[in-house]
């Protein structure tokens, strides 16, 4: 188990490397200054020589990718220019905001998709199995963007239940983390169903009910612990979405996330903080998915031995 | 409580069992085979007439940008305008008329969604079936490439290319096409994985085939029907990830209307006419919930053991 730990973790600080060295080139290959296009028209040519030195855009390539890499190890990311304050701060303090709703939207997607998943298996081709697999559908076809402006309009403009943004209390969540939920009810749903169905004709299902297991024993212990694994696989690449997800959702309900913030960077063309938001949400990704891949191992003792 | 579970089980294994074999006798039967194809026929038709109002409804329905109607702003749908034509789905807060910018934004998403599938899957089946075939290094420095990509949420990739490359719809045919070909290159390697075992590829080599016609012939044959199924999942997703880029003004150009911009557009005129954002989104939901559902009969068209 520790030689699979080792070289899991070996392979994501890998793949982290190659995701900063992503973002590295990607601000760099714009088209134009981005000193430039941070100042915006009407700057003088001072000015943009003075920003191009503070962020470093008067060295060579190399050398820029040296100083970044350096930079990232040391958390030292620089300091805003529209927020005028450290990026790092500025990230820190959106993460709460984040958590709070994609932690929600996880915990609905999760609670909503099981019963509704296990219900259409064990009902399979029935008039309910038909119509959850409507809901899941619906689930991954509507686009959360326009999903979170009808509830605006339904719960917050006419029914006046809900507010429409904002992030003060326990109302304010409620939209946008069912919004964020939708796509991870539809995924779920269908992956329990299908995931369930493969299981209740395994041998081992037959032998627990042969024995005498009661049907619900034979449902917890033998068929749904088998049936974990994908889920769970989908399940950590699904929480990764999610924080995608957010950052659509988040500007949807003016939730004050790290999301927002990235695009809200883009907006201001606000580079250093482009690049440490679009960061700190792919670094919590590989963090995500390494911790569901070593949750394999208590899950499936044959992994551990691999 | 306990007792209701095992009927319903034993009726599911029941009723997989003779669906397995029903499926085993009417695959011998050509005339059943047709019967499918009608049915399959049947699915795509909500498609056929997306992509017909996506080229002709444009033509139909003319579309100015820089034409304003003060006249006819914040109509609801079925207005006759002064001019005399009826605003079928109502006018934005121009006076411009909805069902207009409905249909150029289906042409947007067609568009888009086309072109994008078409780049990313000739991307991914040239690595895929490169990367399966030779194995080596080629091979190790794609898939990892894969991995790193990965590591990336996919709306956040196609978010930041997006931004640096600017608004346009090309860009984002480019932004999207990067961010998805992954998918296909993984699928295209593992079918060429799966083909390379399979008895006739190794009687073709065993009789002397070329490697050139091995791949012509045998491999890469194997691996359309897989990226077709992909590639009916990835349409959707790419069209809702185009979408939501408009929606947060990094996708189609201001003055070319996309569903996701027309439903930012609506975002403000939320209280007096909800329905500027409800139609665009209204249309793309319908549009991603037919490509889901033809998908999934496609799917079982093609692999009836799923």
């Amino acid at each position: 188990m520790s030689r699979y730990l080792v070289t899991r973790l070996g392979y994501s600080l890998f793949v982290l490397w190659g995701a900063l060295t992503i973002i590295f080139l990607a601000i760099r290959i714009v088209p134009g200054d981005p000193a430039a296009m941070m100042l915006g028209p009407g700057s003088t040519q001072e000015d943009i020589e003075a920003l191009r030195g503070r962020l470093g855009l008067d060295e060579s390539l190399p050398v820029q990718y040296g100083r970044y890499l350096s930079d990232v190890a040391r958390m030292d990311f620089g300091t805003s220019l529209w927020l005028n304050r450290p990026v790092a701060s500025e990230v820190a303090s959106r993460v709460a905001a984040t958590a709070r709703l994609a932690g929600a939207a996880a915990v609905i997607g999760l609670v909503v998709s099981f019963p509704l998943g296990i219900a259409a298996a064990l009902r399979r081709g029935t008039p309910l199995d038909s119509l959850i697999s409507v809901v899941s559908l619906l689930g991954q076809s509507v686009p959360s963007f326009w999903l979170g402006i009808m509830l605006i309009l339904v719960f917050a403009r006419h029914l006046q239940i809900l507010p429409s943004s904002g992030s003060s209390g326990w109302s304010h969540l409620v939209l946008p983390a069912v919004t964020l939920a939708m796509p991870l009810i539809g995924v779920l749903t269908r992956l329990v169903r299908s995931g369930l169905l493969d299981v209740l004709y395994e041998d081992y299902v037959r032998t627990a009910r042969a024995k005498g297991l009661s049907p619900r024993a034979v449902l917890v212990w033998h068929a749904m612990r088998n049936m974990l694994i994908p889920v769970v696989t989908v399940v950590g690449l699904q929480l990764g979405n999610l924080l995608g997800g957010a950052v659509i959702v988040e500007t949807v309900f003016g939730w004050p996330g790290v999301g927002r913030l990235v695009v809200d960077a883009i907006n201001q063309r606000d580079y250093p903080l482009v690049q440490v938001s679009i960061l700190f949400i792919t670094v919590s990704f590989v963090v995500i998915n390494l911790l569901v891949d070593l949750s394999y191992g208590l899950l499936d003792p044959r992994i551990r031995v691999q | 409580m306990q007792t209701t579970h095992t009927p319903s089980i034993d009726k599911a294994a029941d009723r997989s069992g003779r669906a397995t074999a029903g499926r085993r006798v009417r695959s011998h039967l050509g005339r059943f085979a047709r019967a499918g194809k009608v049915r399959l026929a049947l699915w795509a038709l909500p498609l056929v007439i997306f992509v017909l109002a996506a080229i002709f409804g444009p033509m139909l329905v003319e579309y100015n940008p820089v034409r304003v109607n003060l006249g006819a702003r914040l109509e609801p749908p079925g207005t006759v305008l002064p001019d005399g034509s009826r605003a079928w789905l109502g006018t934005d807060q121009v006076g411009q008329d909805v069902l207009a910018q409905v249909l150029q934004g289906a042409r947007v998403s067609l568009l888009v969604g086309a072109a994008t599938i078409m780049i990313a899957g000739v991307i991914g089946l040239v690595t895929g079936v490169v990367a399966g075939f030779q194995g080596g290094w080629i091979d190790i420095v794609l898939m990892r490439l894969a991995d790193i990509q990965l590591a990336f949420p996919s709306i956040l990739l196609a978010i930041l290319i997006a931004a640096v490359l600017g608004p346009s719809v090309f860009n984002v045919i480019l932004a999207l096409a990067l961010t998805r070909w992954v998918i296909f290159s993984r699928v295209a390697r593992a079918a060429t994985l799966a083909a390379k075992e399979r008895d006739y590829v190794l009687a073709a080599e065993s009789m002397g085939a070329s490697r050139s016609r091995m791949l012509i012939h045998h491999i890469i044959p194997s691996t359309i029907a897989p990226l077709i199924v992909i590639a009916t999942v990835e349409v959707g997703l790419v069209i809702i990830a185009e979408a939501s880029l408009s929606y947060l003004g990094l996708g189609s150009p201001p003055d070319r209307p996309s569903w996701g911009r027309s439903v930012a557009n609506g975002r403000d005129y939320l209280n007096n006419a909800w329905w500027i954002s409800t139609m665009p989104g209204l249309a793309l939901s319908l549009v991603v919930l037919a490509i889901g559902t033809f998908g999934d009969r496609l799917r079982d068209y093609l692999d009836p053991r799923l």
